[in-house]
């Protein structure tokens, strides 16, 4: 089952399960709610009804709606099934065919009309900072309102992050030193208005370890909202845009694990398109995390010390769709005086999962707490994770357990080191997620 | 009023909730099957319960309006104990998943029925324990099924079966009381119900022994050029007074498997290997570690591989624990067989084996739990032709037969469940049978728990066996009584 065997169809890949159950466990809704239908097998089992021509019911679209995608079950499959394959095949026949209610329909258009375009987002920055500002959200939130016209606005509410000042990235950025590589930079969406501290840190130590870096101005959203969403015609305009975008680089590095993960499927997305087949296989190929790069580059600039206790989050898009676990482990087990805490369950999705916290806010919460309980029994003063989605929703579950644990991303901690600023910097008092 | 399902929809949607009974076609048919998929029935009702007492009502009401139930917990058996009735209740275990007390000094944890096998281990690694069972499905596995099935696992050969790591379990009869069976003086009822494939009751709580983490384990991985020469080994090794936590066997085919699923890395050209392991105080380790290894030697292994540590050992074990899955590479569709046969006929009945296969050009890979000569023969067909199936079915049936012939059993540790019901009279007389089935009359007198598994013909309680010719003499003497 290699990347060379041709493209199969959903009859052959339902095949491939044995209905063994090693999925199970490692489903967050099977986990919380013990139910067949709501697991990968389950699933996979609705999928084959629909082969024989069962209608798809308003039952079963709630049933493949309420998987996250995490893929934590395609890590589990001792048999090789590709669900990853199958729900996306799915999501889009539920797009097609599944009426929506008007209200779910009109919150569907506008996050999907919202987030992947950063001017929009930008638009909202200004009164949301506002906003956090004013003694409003505390009142907001007591009063329930927002919880009584939509739980899905009430989550968006809880999840944005303190909002600072977003300095705009230059376009490129000098390697310290001796020249060692060229990389291009992804920016994101969410990552470049909500945490544009996390892409400073990623710039600085690409910077700091040798790398010229190449910020294109022209880059927009990479399509990974659309195409774990089923809206794979969005999903493809947005990969054709990224990939001319990043034609002239050797290396594209990405600092946002659900951002990386769909660039790196972009050879299948645009698999049928012959004009762009070829350049979305060489942008997949050229594809690395932010972790995954400066492992493979090795260290070169001096490594402070930061006497931290951190727990590292595996965020789903880089531990099961990019099978990246040792490597963000091996950055920071490498900075003197720091220490590095496992969570326990680290397979089971934090309930963030791209925009499942605003579609299913209350099991997301749920699988938010479910994380934050774990991140607390580590003894953690800062918690580090790879994607901006994760972020927002285990540092909105830790605050609602009224826990003090500041959130980081990996390139922040190797920032902090790298430049000797000392843990102040990661979990002092006045440090915010974006600092 | 509707069908008496319809009625018992409605009973236990106001008992348990909305959210804990599920009677619609779509989502009923998702619990058609469990892990064996040949035999697959739709449940009329699903239920969710997450107490005994729940647990309980839903028994007594199921027999007030005489409709059958199982239980179920993750759903992973491989004999279709779990297979549900079409026209009865199917009671899932799935949401009591609590572990309700651990108690390290008196080596011993109460856990609710689903609770997953390897959650048991997790929760008291950090205390230096585990749970000993370990089937291949130990990460989904729940406690609950294990009891049922009485499950083993690879290690069963030195720490036996779930049966002997339980030691009380509560149960609910299926006159809907809840007791508690365990040891004690009387009759062994716990030895009864573990294992009874859940025709006698549905456990909702497990008291299980814990044990102590060994000191050290050593594990060593022997190839063969020959599948007598390993079979040889496993002789010598029992027969020098060693018990290995450990004795597993793979033969070329399924080798073959394992490389293209796992790249576990076996050396070239073993007609079959063998992996021993080992574990216990570290002096005796080391000291029958050496005395395995010569032995090996001596039956003709031409490699020995010694892993040097977790790591080394993690990669042996990678290709033995993904063979089932990793036969799914070589081939399109597959039985798993379950068999037992005396340790001693290994050679003998592997070369009646071949004979078969090479008879009906139908593939068999075999993986044995060699050290107490549990077989796993995994018949291979391509589901997409014509009677494939039926001639895989035949020679998967046929190597039972062997198995009979040669004094061993029908199932090893897969249980009996639905799939080898009409295997039972090749190892039971009638009056065997009947013998059996009185013994679950007595716990199941109206007959509708777990129906329709381990008998081939299932019989009511007051249907005996046989002519009735006046009251017992005892009876009539005045020395005994009927109650």
């Amino acid at each position: 089952m290699t990347a060379a065997d041709p493209p199969r169809d959903r009859p052959s890949l339902l095949g491939d399960c044995v209905h063994c159950g090693f999925c199970l466990p490692t489903c967050p809704t099977y986990v919380l709610w013990g139910e067949e239908m709501d697991s990968p097998r389950g699933r996979i089992h609705l999928m084959a009804q629909r082969e024989e021509g069962a209608p798809l019911s308003p039952e079963m679209a709630g049933h493949f709606d309420a998987c996250l995608g995490c893929m934590a079950c395609v890590t589990a499959c001792p048999s090789g099934v590709q669900y990853d394959r199958l729900i996306e095949m799915t999501r889009a026949e539920v797009e097609a065919e599944h009426p929506r209610p008007l209200r779910e329909k009109l919150l569907r258009e506008a996050v999907f009309r919202l987030f992947p375009y950063r001017r929009r987002l930008r638009a909202v920055r200004g009164p949301l900072r506002l906003y956090q500002r004013s003694g409003l959200p505390a009142l907001v939130r007591r009063s329930g309102v927002l919880e009584r016209i939509s739980p899905s606005l009430a989550a968006m509410e809880r999840l944005a992050p303190p909002l600072g000042p977003a300095p705009r990235l230059p376009e490129r950025v000098a390697a310290r030193g001796t020249r060692r590589a060229t990389v291009g930079m992804l920016t994101g969406c969410v990552q470049g208005e909500f945490f544009p501290g996390v892409n400073a840190a990623t710039a600085r130590v690409l910077a700091l370890e040798g790398c010229d870096v190449v910020i294109p101005r022209d880059q927009g959203c990479c399509g990974a909202l659309s195409l774990h969403s089923g809206r794979a015609e969005e999903a493809a305009a947005f990969a054709r845009a990224t990939i001319a975008a990043f034609e002239a680089v050797d290396v594209v590095v990405v600092n946002s694990a659900g951002c990386g993960s769909s660039m790196k499927d972009y050879a299948d997305v645009l698999a049928d398109d012959p004009a762009w087949a070829r350049r979305a296989a060489a942008l997949s190929a050229k594809t690395r995390d932010f972790a995954e790069f400066v492992d493979e580059l090795g260290p070169r600039a001096e490594r402070h010390p930061l006497p931290v206790t951190v727990a590292y989050h595996d965020a789903c898009h880089l531990s099961h769709a990019q099978k990246i676990r040792s490597q963000p482990r091996r950055l920071l087990a490498g900075i003197p005086e720091l220490a590095v805490r496992e969570i326990a369950d680290p397979d089971v999705c934090c309930g963030s999962a791209g925009t499942y916290n605003l579609f299913q806010p209350e099991a997301a919460a749920r699988l938010g707490d479910r994380k934050a309980g774990s991140v607390r029994a580590t003894d953690a003063e800062l918690l580090v994770a790879a994607n901006p989605g994760c972020s927002m929703q285990i540092a909105t579950a830790l605050r609602r357990q009224g826990a003090d644990i500041a959130v980081a991303h990996t390139a922040q901690v190797l920032d902090a080191s790298l430049r000797g600023l000392g843990r102040g910097a990661l979990v002092g008092s006045d440090s915010s997620t974006d600092n | 009023m509707g069908t008496p399902l319809d009625r018992l929809a409605a009973r236990f949607t106001a008992l348990l909730g909305r959210d804990s009974v599920i009677d619609d076609p779509v989502r009923l048919r998702t619990y058609e099957c469990d892990g064996l998929t040949t035999h697959r029935a739709s449940p009329g009702l699903v239920v969710l319960p997450e107490t005994a007492e729940d647990v309980a009502a839903v028994v007594r009401d199921c027999v007030a309006a005489g409709v059958p139930y199982v239980a179920r917990g993750s759903g992973t058996g491989l004999s279709g104990g779990a297979l549900p009735r079409t026209d009865g209740v199917l009671i899932v275990t799935a949401r009591m998943r609590r572990i309700l007390e651990i108690d390290i000094p008196n080596q011993r944890a109460v856990v609710e029925p689903g609770v997953i096998n390897l959650d048991v281990t997790r929760a008291v690694r950090p205390y230096g324990y585990y749970f000993a069972p370990d089937p291949s499905s130990q990460q989904i596995c729940s406690v609950g099924g294990n009891v049922a099935e009485n499950s083993g696992g690879a290690h069963c050969l030195k720490y036996g079966f779930t049966a002997h790591h339980v030691l009380s379990c509560e149960v609910v009869t299926p006159d809907g009381e809840i007791v508690e069976l365990g040891e004690g003086p009387g009759y062994d009822l716990l030895g009864v119900f573990v294992g009874a494939e859940g025709t006698l009751g549905i456990t909702t709580k497990i008291t299980v022994r814990l044990t102590r983490v060994p000191e050290t384990v050593q594990t060593l991985l022997a190839a063969f050029t020959s599948i007598e020469a390993g079979g040889t080994a496993v002789s010598a090794i029992i027969g020098a007074g060693v018990v290995p936590a450990a004795i597993e066997m793979m033969d070329a085919l399924s080798i073959e498997a394992a490389e293209a699923a796992v790249g576990c890395g076996y050396p070239e050209g073993a007609a079959a290997v063998l992996i021993v392991e080992l574990d216990g105080p570290a002096s005796e380790v080391a000291h029958q570690f050496a005395e395995v290894e010569r032995l090996c030697r001596d039956a003709g292994a031409f490699e020995v591989r010694i892993a040097a540590d977790d790591a080394e050992r993690a990669l042996i074990w990678t290709g033995r624990k993904s063979a089932f899955a990793a036969v799914g590479r070589i081939s399109p569709a597959y039985l798993v067989q379950d068999g037992v046969i005396p340790r001693t006929a290994l050679p003998r009945v592997l070369a009646r084996i071949d004979a078969l296969s090479a008879a009906s050009g139908v593939r068999v890979a075999n993986v044995f739990h060699a050290g107490d000569g549990n077989l796993h023969p995994l018949v291979l067909f391509d589901d997409a032709e014509e009677g494939a199936a039926e001639r895989a079915e035949e020679v998967s049936g046929a190597i039972l037969d062997l198995c009979v012939e040669h004094g061993g059993s029908i199932t090893g540790e897969h249980g009996v469940g639905v799939d080898k019901a009409r295997y039972m009279p090749r190892m039971f007389t009638d009056t065997d049978l009947d013998t059996m089935q009185m013994v679950r009359c007595g716990f199941d007198p109206a007959g509708l728990c777990n129906p329709g598994k381990v008998f081939p013909t299932p019989r009511l309680c007051g249907e005996v066996p046989g002519v009735k010719k006046g009251p017992h003499p005892l009876v009539a003497e005045g020395k005994a009584e009927l109650f």
